[in-house]
């Protein structure tokens, strides 16, 4: 018997009103992602990409259809669910990094442990994902003493530390020139081999889509 | 602001009592309708001392006339050797008693803060005065002057604003104080205990009223500026609070964040507040001597300080509750 799919999406929309009008940004999505997988979604500005993202994140409720996450129906959760949800099953990457200014590197990181219920310290797997991405030395210092490469890099240890099931990242190297941007994918998908994670990365850029194992494209709401 | 103002008042009313103890009389004799805290004419006749003298137990009394000046000040017209057989008159730590109309003696408070000098001229009531005498403070007044000068200079010849009066023991003080009472009906007569317990900020009606609309107004401004400064924080901080709630922060986390944040940021309030108090302090003694004297009240600490908190916990609540109900997504596009 076959393993039921990390993300399982089926029949998703989601219509938001701007004013009197209605704006269907997804028209019915079908998607399925095993454990393990590194999925790219790619697609043009206003595809859906993004709130396909802020859907599967437990971050925006959607307007009809069914998202299970790891077996779990997120139609049917509540707020208080979704944020569990986003605790323990969900780690986020960001195309603005979105660390908070005034924690350290390393405090950005133990206050995810602390949300998370979890000890503060950093076990010795976790260690290992600090060195392969390359900012053990960088702990200490706040976010704007560190370049966008290095902030997305403690962003992704941020997005790992409570070992997710499902790591979600939005255009991780949108705000990166072409070299950081490289160097993160190839840790991305480093991570994915390395350690089995489930990945699922918006982009709109077909290069960092090609680290993907599977690119899947979408259009006007849709899957294509 | 608070802790200042009730300092002021705490320090004025405990001078009052202080030099009103120093006066060494058992009675104080006053005329109607005077308030506890000071007294801005002279209308009863300097023939009652003369006439209290022959009541029952009463050895002495000696009447005295007040002129307000500018600020808080007053001066104390007195007859020295009246002053002297009511308690052995004042105890000079530079120069002596008034001995020309001209002369006027003041407290060594006054001279310090003043930088009065022996030969100094004092300007005071359109007439200057010529510094004879410094006397140790706590007794009657800062600033005294002759009786019969004083009264002609403000056109009240014959006139007295309190007359002390001294009794044979101590322990008749109270029966005399009843018995002046039926036979001078309306005049304000207490025992000396009785008078300087009055002299707190609850037993003066206006003061007490002027206090409580004080402590008001700083608890409305207190609670404003805490409630715009929080407010203000949450909006500048919307990205944070998106991150957090992104990354599974529950409303409970943040609203822990938001009052922890307001309960330092009050105690912080309220400990520089304390340490401005030294600082106000030293601008009354420095900017208005001889004049306001702002006391320590350390009761008020906590009750300041509890207002604080009260204040800055109430007006983090709307921006809390802000904070829980912003979407998440909105939050994390917040520039």
């Amino acid at each position: 018997m076959s393993e039921s799919p990390m993300i399982e999406v089926r029949g998703l929309t989601k219509t938001y009103h701007v004013g009197d009008v209605e704006v269907h940004a997804l028209r019915g999505v079908d998607l399925e992602i095993q454990k393990g997988e590194f999925v790219a979604i790619v697609g043009a500005s206003g595809s859906g990409k993004s709130t396909l993202f802020h859907i599967l994140g437990g971050l925006t409720p959607m307007t009809s259809g069914t998202v299970h996450l790891n077996g779990r129906d997120l139609a049917r959760m509540t707020n208080a669910e979704r944020t569990d949800l986003r605790k323990t099953t969900v780690g986020f990457v960001f195309q603005k990094y979105n660390l908070l200014p005034t924690l350290s590197a390393e405090d950005n990181i133990r206050i995810v442990q602390y949300i998370g219920g979890r000890n503060t310290t950093f076990d010795p797997s976790f260690q290992e994902i600090l060195r392969l991405l390359g900012i053990t030395d960088r702990m200490k210092h706040k976010p704007r003493a560190l370049s966008g490469g290095q902030q997305q890099r403690v962003a992704i240890a941020r997005g790992l530390v409570n070992s997710p099931a499902i790591l979600l990242a939005d255009e991780p190297t949108g705000n990166l020139d072409s070299e950081n941007s490289a160097a993160v994918l190839k840790l991305i998908k480093d991570l994915n081999r390395r350690l089995g994670q489930t990945i699922l990365m918006i982009t709109h850029d077909a290069d960092a889509a090609s680290y993907a194992d599977r690119i899947v494209r979408m259009r006007d709401g849709r899957i294509v | 602001m608070i802790l200042t103002l009730v300092g002021v008042s705490h320090g004025t009313l405990d001078q009052s009592a202080q030099r009103a103890k120093g006066v060494g009389a058992d009675i104080w004799f006053r005329p109607p309708g005077s308030s506890a805290i000071g007294l801005s004419s002279a209308p009863m006749s300097d023939k009652i001392p003369a006439l209290l003298m022959h009541e029952p137990h009463v050895t002495f009394a000696m009447g005295t006339m007040v002129q307000p000046l500018s600020g808080f000040d007053a001066m104390t017209g007195v007859d020295l050797d009246d002053f002297r057989r009511l308690n052995g008159g004042f105890h000079f730590l530079k120069g002596g008693p008034l001995v020309n109309d001209n002369d006027v003696i003041v407290d060594e408070y006054y001279a310090q803060q003043k930088n009065l000098h022996l030969g100094d001229t004092l300007n005071l009531v359109n007439h200057d005065w010529r510094l004879v005498g410094i006397f140790e403070s706590g007794k009657l007044s800062r600033i005294c002057v002759k009786l019969s000068v004083l009264q002609g200079l403000t056109g009240n010849q014959g006139r007295l604003s309190q007359i002390f009066i001294k009794v044979d023991n101590p322990a008749n003080a109270q029966p005399v104080v009843d018995a002046l009472r039926v036979k001078y009906h309306g005049y304000q007569i207490y025992t000396m205990e009785e008078f300087t317990s009055m002299l707190s900020i609850s037993n003066v009606g206006m003061l007490k009223s002027f206090i409580g609309v004080v402590i008001g107004v700083a608890v409305i401004v207190g609670f404003i500026v805490v409630f715009m400064a929080m407010y203000t924080a949450v909006l500048e901080r919307t990205r944070e609070i998106g991150i957090l709630k992104a990354v599974g922060g529950s409303s409970g986390l943040i609203l822990n964040i938001l009052f922890r944040e307001t309960l330092l940021l009050a105690l912080l309030g309220s400990a520089a507040g304390i340490l401005l108090t030294y600082g106000t302090q030293w601008l009354m003694k420095h900017a208005v001597p001889a004049s306001l004297v702002q006391e320590t009240v350390y009761d008020w600490w906590p009750i300041a300080t509890g207002i604080a908190v009260v204040g800055a916990l109430l007006g983090a609540i709307v921006p809390g509750v802000k904070a829980i109900k912003q979407d998440v997504t909105e939050a994390l596009s917040y520039e």
